[in-house]
């Protein structure tokens, strides 16, 4: 009998100095101060969506550990939880993620079709990147715009009533603005939290 | 206090006591097995769904049935409560699909397997499984990893009972180990190359149910039944030096904690008695430990058993006599 | 035209800031609750019989009553916006489009139980809507009915937006609560539940937020008027997320006394099958609930109209009937593979499965497996039964209702679609040559 082989990578512990910025850090603090005194650990979903905006655009083990010295825990409690959502990467991403829905809606509408253009044109298998590390292709499960079928998210964006020639089109979009810095971004973490 | 019923016997109980634990006073046949919970582990239980027992009646103020087979490590009793365990079918059915269940994706290789013979798994399989088998598909498979020099984790054997992440938690003071990533694709791991180094890890050996945590100072040594495990004590400084040596002949293959009737931990033991005394002068003898009837360990126990007398050669005769 | 009770002012320009909300009438029901004591401001909820709103249906008031007011700690509430049923998105449409009507109605709700720290767990791939909310809750703050001593009553209340990051398992309510303390999201065993012992070990409600937006015009009307919207036990109205091959996907607010077939075709609503297709399937509830044929979901076993009440759509069991569930309304049209859905949905379960308890973890997988092969024409006729009986094994033997919603689908899609399984195991050739569904042409 044949197994299948799961391959999860055990990292190599990393002393790389990570730090957020003092604007940063004090939103931070803001966070943490949502929460009952002595009950800081709630506070680690959200810092781990700032950290990996903020940090490199995923979890690497310096991160983590980051985040585990700034709420005080234990480095294992911060890789449990990273490892267990599907928005934390604990793998080098690029830096558009395309993540096209498969479930139920979108994938009678189309979705399917969507991800296989996809995969053809950038060329790549979904959950890989781009060799110029600007896309990454992911399926995910429902996004919950199956009424808008078939949806994607690219970063916290999402599209809707995607076709082929949507998606072309915002590809382009996308690979021009490659250059773009990311002033835009800056605000992210006062935006979204 | 409340009174339960549980497969015929009745027991009066302390409020808050679950009706697995009701159980083991009664104690027998009706005791519902445990691959997840332990009761010396805070928090432990609920998760491998062995013990599910039905509740047919809920209480003596609302008899009605629970809709659901419930956790009996996990549901405290109520006065007047009636439960189904063993005197149940739709319980003995659905044990059955659990043990399928868990069996699924753990390799049936037990002649190969450091556990077998003081497997839980292996146990339960014997008593509640099936005799065919119907998953066709592939089973996941792991790298073996060593967490610390004294340890081998073999995840393909994992059961995901959750135990020696309380035992880090609670024993060992200290965690390097968790369960990271979800599902079926979850796994034990310390996620960075990380070595399980404290005093009290070697415990989690102990309450591994199944062969994924095993002693690399013990492994491939010797098959457990082919041992003779005996109570023996020391003076420890960490620990109450209580445990069990396993020897053959006078040489000691392995040392670990005592276990009760359950197959739990009596007391925790430290590292230092666990892999660093192995000679016979180390230790001080108090006898065969205790090991169910059942257990194939057992057939090499002679404690309970009288010796036939024999004749002895001539020249030892005298000797015997004086 | 149905009676739009919680999307009664959607269409108003500006209707997210706080000024154009409050001037059609924003933040009365909560100047009205604030006038009536806690426990008043509770019986008006029971009265009005509303069914919480996320999948369960269960009563609200009575769950609200459950709540131990005895304890000394404090109490907490939690609003669960992790909204992640395949065929649902309602919630996240009343938020982006009303979030003060939500907001509203998490201070009178928290009012009522007598809760100061209220949050809403917002799920992760919804970033936008947290900066909504966040906004919307600034305002409310700003005009003082959120805040310390609210409009000067003494009652003071404080709610935070919580992000999730990626697990259907988290709109179960004591998975969330573990994600809201910073932990994976593993469903606690029960008991105790979370009205004794939830978030910080402390009595805690998790609402829906469709459940807690309807509280505000239940306050508005008063509980009785609101029973008297809808028909027997379903009272009131029901957002509901229609998608599918069907003309007008989107959000609609019904009043529970329509028909599906009504639902279905009025151009009010779904506005009938795209391109004028037969009608093959519906999902009514979201994807956890029994699938049914179109046979079934316009009438019932005994030819009665099925109409869009939880009782309506549970009539005949789960041998003939399905549920209300989330209200997320998928039809599928004559082209569509009952197979390769079925496998679709089993995967998401395998994928959203925490893997805790045994049942579920291998069931899910092994399901998955199996219908996979099923799909690509490798299947054998014993597979079929083998699914049913590990969907049957899964069932009620699992900590939380994922199990139960992992399974339903596979059984019902078995129940009532058993040839096109059988034609899938009969006809390997053809299936590995279709690529994504159309297996009309084949089985008529």
């Amino acid at each position: 009998m044949h197994g299948f082989k799961i391959h999860h990578v055990l990292h190599k512990k990393d002393n790389t100095k990570v730090e957020f910025s003092p604007e940063i850090l004090s939103k931070v603090q803001q966070i943490i101060k949502r929460y009952p005194e002595g009950r800081h650990k709630s506070a680690l979903l959200p810092i781990l969506h700032i950290a990996q905006e903020e940090l490199g655009g995923w979890l690497s083990p310096a991160v983590m550990d980051y985040v585990a010295s700034l709420l005080s825990i234990q480095p294992i409690e911060v890789y449990e939880v990273a490892t267990f959502y599907t928005q934390f990467y604990t793998q080098p991403v690029g830096k558009y993620v395309l993540e096209i829905c498969q479930t139920a809606t979108c994938a009678a509408c189309g979705g399917e079709d969507i991800m296989e253009h996809l995969e053809n044109k950038l060329g790549i298998k979904a959950g890989e990147t781009t060799t110029d590390g600007l896309f990454t292709l992911k399926g995910v499960e429902c996004l919950g715009g199956c009424g808008y079928a078939p949806v994607m998210q690219v970063n916290t964006e999402f599209h809707e009533h995607l076709t082929t020639e949507k998606v072309d089109a915002l590809l382009e979009e996308l690979k021009n603005n490659k250059n773009a810095d990311k002033a835009k971004e800056s605000k992210w973490a006062e935006k979204f939290f | 206090m409340p009174i339960v019923t549980i497969d015929n016997h009745t027991i009066e109980v302390p409020e808050g006591t679950t009706i697995l634990e009701a159980a083991r006073k009664i104690g027998g046949d009706i005791v519902p097995p445990t691959m997840c919970y332990y009761s010396k582990l805070k928090g432990s239980g609920g998760k491998c769904r062995t013990c599910l027992v039905k509740v047919s009646q809920g209480s003596a103020k609302d008899p009605r049935p629970m809709p659901k087979l419930v956790a009996s490590c996990s549901t405290p009793v109520a006065d007047g409560m009636v439960v189904q365990n063993i005197t149940s079918p739709e319980v003995l059915e659905a044990r059955k699909a659990i043990v399928e269940f868990l069996l699924i994706n753990h390799p049936l290789d037990c002649p190969v397997c450091d556990q077998a013979g003081e497997c839980d798994l292996q146990n339960l399989s014997y008593e509640h499984g099936a005799n065919t088998e119907r998953y066709e598909e592939d089973r996941r498979e792991y790298d073996k990893v060593d967490i610390g020099p004294n340890i081998q984790l073999h995840m393909n054997r994992c059961i995901l009972c959750y135990r020696c992440v309380y035992t880090a938690n609670q024993i060992a003071n200290s965690r390097v180990h968790g369960v990271l990533y979800r599902g079926d694709q979850a796994e034990i791991s310390t996620y960075i190359q990380n070595a399980i180094d404290n005093e009290f890890s070697g415990n989690v050996i102990d309450v591994c149910p199944v062969g994924a945590l095993t002693d690399k100072t013990f492994r491939f040594k010797s098959r457990v039944w082919f041992l003779k495990p005996m109570n023996a004590h020391r003076n420890c400084t960490k620990c109450s030096g209580k445990v069990v040596v396993w020897k053959f002949g006078n040489e000691i293959y392995r040392v670990t904690a005592r276990k009760d009737q359950f197959h739990e931990v009596e007391e925790f033991i430290c590292n230092d008695c666990r892999y660093d005394h192995k000679q016979p002068e180390d230790w001080t003898i108090e006898g065969p430990a205790k090991l169910s009837k059942q257990s194939v360990i057992s057939q090499n126990q002679y404690g309970n058993l009288k010796k036939p007398s024999i004749i002895l050669p001539i020249e030892h005769r005298t000797e015997k006599q004086e | 035209m149905g009676r739009k009770i919680l999307l009664e002012n959607i269409d108003k320009e500006g209707i997210e800031r706080f000024d154009v909300y409050r001037k059609h009438g924003g933040y009365t029901a909560l100047e009205k609750a604030l006038k009536l004591t806690p426990d008043e401001v509770t019986e008006e909820v029971k009265k009005s019989g509303m069914r919480g709103r996320g999948g369960a249906g269960f009563p609200t008031g009575m769950k609200w009553s459950f709540l131990d007011k005895k304890s000394n700690n404090p109490r907490y509430l939690i609003c669960n916006a992790d909204e992640s049923e395949p065929g649902t998105f309602k919630d996240r449409y009343l938020i982006e489009k009303l979030p003060h009507l939500l907001v509203e109605g998490l201070i009178i709700s928290s009012y009522a139980l007598g809760v100061n720290t209220c949050y809403i767990y917002v799920r992760g791939e919804f970033k936008y809507l947290i900066g909504i909310l966040n906004k919307a809750i600034c305002e409310a703050n700003a005009n003082k009915f959120l805040g310390k001593n609210i409009l000067n009553t003494g009652y003071s209340l404080d709610i935070h937006v919580h992000s999730g990051a990626g697990a259907y398992i988290c709109g179960e309510e004591t998975a969330q609560i573990e994600s809201l303390e910073g932990k994976r999201g593993n469903p606690r065993i029960k008991p105790p539940f979370p009205a004794l012992k939830g978030l910080y070990d402390c009595p805690t409600v998790v609402n829906n937020v469709e459940t807690l937006a309807a509280v505000v015009p239940i306050i508005s009307m008063g509980g009785e008027e609101y029973a008297k919207i809808g028909t027997g036990r379903s009272t009131g109205t029901k957002l509901i997320s229609a998608s599918g091959h069907i003309n007008r996907p989107g959000v609609y607010e019904i009043e529970m006394n329509i028909s599906v077939e009504e639902f279905l075709m009025s151009d009010e609503y779904c506005g009938g099958m795209k391109n004028g297709k037969p009608l093959k399937a519906v999902i009514a509830g979201g994807s956890s609930v029994p699938i049914l044929p179109a046979h079934l979901i316009l009438k019932t076993a005994n030819g009665e109209n099925r109409m869009m009440t939880y009782e309506s759509l549970a009539d005949g069991g789960f041998a003939t009937g399905t549920m209300l569930g989330s209200g997320g309304f998928i039809a599928y049209d004559e082209d569509s593979c009952i197979v390769r859905n079925t496998w679709n949905l089993t995967r998401f379960y395998h994928h959203e499965s925490c893997g805790q308890c045994s049942p579920c973890r291998e069931g899910t997988g092994w399901m998955e497996r199996v219908l996979h092969r099923l799909e690509n024409g490798e299947g054998r006729m014993h597979d079929i039964d083998l699914l049913t009986n590990i969907s049957k094994n899964i069932e009620g033997n699992t900590i939380c209702p994922l199990g139960d919603a992992a399974a339903w689908p596979v059984a019902s899609a078995i129940r009532h679609f058993r040839d096109e399984f059988e034609f899938h195991v009969k006809n390997p050739g053809i299936v590995k040559n279709i690529k994504h569904g159309s297996l009309k042409k084949y089985t008529v």
